[in-house]
């Protein structure tokens, strides 16, 4: 049979966005720095692939590199990023601004910093949808407020031209989504979009996020550190480790029975709601430093389960029945084998 | 709103209290007014005369509340030096000086506002290190000596510009302008970028300061990933951003100019107030002293009160914000 898991569960032809060996460096005066290396994954259309990692991990840095804003000195060194078939890694900055908002919506962490705070969310929404779309100023004004609906803010005729201090949080939020969403892009960014929202209100941005998903065809790369997010949103889960794909797969499979020992122990990490636990569950150690990457796999200080080969090759990502994981231990030539005892059921 | 205007108004009063009455104390401690009037020759019926007329044998209270009584009227008596009434000095003095106050300022906008947006939006530019180097000359000469220098280049040099006075003036009513006539636009030039160059390299600055600060914020970013295009991002979202702390610094400034054309004036013999207000120091004239003084800080509340009504066009947060502390 081909290899099916590192490919995307939707359906549709090709992929909508490839990632391909993605290489993200920083220079800085004392050398320079790999961020992102060697970051592979594919989403179907209608696709949610989940983005999950320790911070510094290189998810969100993965978000930007795609969109094309990463912060300055940070820069694409090698690989290469295809949306629907087309480069888009190596565009100049004008064609790619074309691409963002239209065929790319973002969706930014902090709702309370990410609008800005002189304009009405009315303009805002017209100003996008102008810039992509060929409306008049009354037909933007009509869909403008058709989004605040959709994504859910009450009186929205009204609240068109409302500032957004006068939103909370939440609502803040879901202005974000429809300014992410209005120029009808396939694709979503979207980072940590419920990090800095109340646990309450979480839940019901990651329901808009997920049925207007759905309702739109629209494909989504969902970066956050929330396991819980994850399990209930996503089709497939990157996990990602010192700017790596350290496991990817469908995400019951990688959640419930994790096949790297990084995912291994992140899962375990979690505390259990349903049994009391005298210890937290943890992994030794700390991630490395982007200075400080160790040779072979980059896990292999903290690896409960390392032998000698990772400390000295690299490995690439292996098909382990039903995920693929960088390790090392799912390579039938190497001396050690995976040992059963990751199957948490 | 008009609850914020009143309120500010209202705050503005002790200001001006304090103000005249420092004003005031000039007349009783800066000389003696009964015998500069008096002058050699005297009897003492004429001296008790004089201090009963002028009011000085009314307590201090009494004095100082038929100060500000004739100051609110614009009454501030004659000038020991000219004999004239004070009031009718700085009136005929007033145009002069607003009408270089008003170029400085619009100079140093109208230069320094793009100028800050360039530096700031193309930091590794030669240009941009050039015009940083420049305002580094703007902040550190003293005015006295970008005048002279002025004068020395087109004056003395090249010939092309007066090195002193307004030229001819148009009398439109009380206000004489050095807008109408080519001679008066030519005298306006080194003044005005004398007096403007401190203000243009510091508002430069100041912009620059806030375009790269507002650049590194989430909005900007996010629009970015809306795909706006950068005039959009850069003069739509991100100057208007800066605006507030410039219009708070572009008011005080133009404060600064109007009070300080002291030095440009007197460098280039403007017959504007601030070299009135010179020539009253050197002799004692303490009501044109006292009058300018009250004018000055009149002035900068008045400015500072139509800047905090710009704020309230700029920035929708204040809008709410007061208005819902001035609903309770």
């Amino acid at each position: 049979m081909m290899q099916v898991q590192d490919r995307p569960l939707g359906r549709g032809p090709g992929p909508i966005l490839e990632v391909r060996d993605l290489r993200v460096e920083f220079p800085t005066r004392r050398g320079v720095l790999t961020a992102l290396d060697g970051v592979s994954f594919d989403i179907a259309p209608g696709e949610v692939l989940g983005v999950v990692g320790e911070s510094g991990a290189g998810k969100s840095m993965t978000g930007a590199a795609i969109i094309g804003l990463l912060e300055p000195p940070g820069r694409i060194a090698g690989g290469e990023i295809r949306l629907n078939g087309r480069r888009i890694d190596n565009l100049p900055y004008e064609p790619m601004r074309r691409i963002r908002g239209r065929e790319i919506g973002a969706i930014f962490q902090d709702p309370l910093t990410t609008l800005n705070p002189l304009y009405t969310v009315g303009r805002q929404l017209i100003e996008t949808m102008q810039t992509h779309l060929d409306l008049s100023d009354r037909e933007a004004r009509q869909r403008a407020i058709g989004w605040l609906e959709m994504v859910g803010i009450p009186a929205a005729a009204q609240r068109v031209d409302s500032y957004p201090h006068e939103f909370s949080g939440g609502m803040r939020q879901r202005v974000v989504i429809a300014l992410a969403l209005c120029a009808e892009p396939k694709l979503i960014v979207a980072d940590e979009p419920t990090t800095a929202l109340d646990v309450s209100i979480q839940a019901q941005i990651i329901a808009l996020l997920k049925r207007l998903a759905r309702e739109k065809g629209t494909a989504m790369m969902l970066v956050t550190h929330d396991m819980g997010v994850i399990a209930e949103t996503a089709d497939r889960v990157a996990v990602m480790y010192a700017g790596r794909v350290a496991e990817i797969g469908p995400v019951r499979d990688v959640v419930k029975a994790p096949k790297h020992p990084y995912t291994d122990g992140l899962m375990a990490s979690i505390p259990p709601l349903d049994r009391k636990v005298h210890h937290l569950a943890g992994i030794e150690g700390a991630m490395p430093r982007l200075s400080a990457i160790p040779r072979g796999c980059a896990f292999n200080p903290r690896c409960p389960h390392v032998f000698d080969r990772c400390r000295v090759e690299r490995p690439e990502l292996l098909d382990t029945g039903t995920t693929r994981a960088a390790c090392w231990l799912y390579d039938p030539a190497s001396e050690k084998q995976a040992p059963e005892l990751f199957r948490h059921a | 709103m008009l609850a914020f205007v009143i309120s500010r108004i209202l705050q503005a009063i002790p200001v001006m209290l304090a103000v005249a009455l420092i004003s005031f104390a000039m007349f009783a401690y800066v000389g003696d007014p009964v015998s500069i009037m008096l002058g050699q020759d005297f009897t003492e019926a004429q001296r008790t005369q004089l201090i009963h007329d002028l009011g000085l044998d009314q307590s201090f209270l009494m004095q100082f509340a038929t100060f500000i009584g004739n100051a609110v009227q614009g009454n501030f008596g004659l000038s020991y030096r000219l004999s004239r009434p004070v009031a009718e000095l700085i009136a005929e003095r007033a145009p002069a000086t607003l009408e270089l106050a008003f170029c400085a300022a619009a100079l140093a906008m109208l230069i320094g506002v793009p100028m800050g947006v360039y530096t700031g939006l193309y930091r590794n530019s030669w240009l941009s290190r050039a015009f940083l180097t420049f305002s580094l000359v703007g902040v550190s000469l003293p005015t006295f000596l970008i005048g002279i220098l002025l004068i020395l280049i087109f004056s003395v040099w090249l010939g092309w510009l007066p090195s002193f006075g307004r030229g001819e003036v148009v009398q439109l009513g009380w206000w004489s302008t050095g807008f109408l006539t080519w001679s008066g636009i030519k005298a306006l030039i080194l003044p005005s970028v004398t007096l403007g160059m401190f203000q243009l390299t510091l508002i430069m600055r100041l912009v620059r300061a806030e375009m790269l600060e507002v650049l590194r914020t989430d909005y900007i970013k996010f629009a970015r990933a809306r795909g706006l295009g950068n005039r959009a991002v850069h003069f739509g979202h991100a100057l208007k951003n800066t605006l507030v702390p410039v219009i708070t610094i572009a008011g005080l400034q133009l404060g600064g100019i109007i009070a300080f054309a002291i030095v440009t004036e007197t460098v280039f013999q403007w017959p504007g107030m601030g070299l009135l207000f010179i020539q009253s120091v050197s002799a004692a004239d303490i009501p044109v002293m006292a009058a300018y003084l009250m004018l000055i800080a009149l002035i900068f509340v008045t400015i500072n009160l139509v800047v905090d009504l710009l704020y309230y066009l700029v920035d929708p947060r204040l809008r709410i914000g007061r208005g819902a502390a001035g609903g309770h």
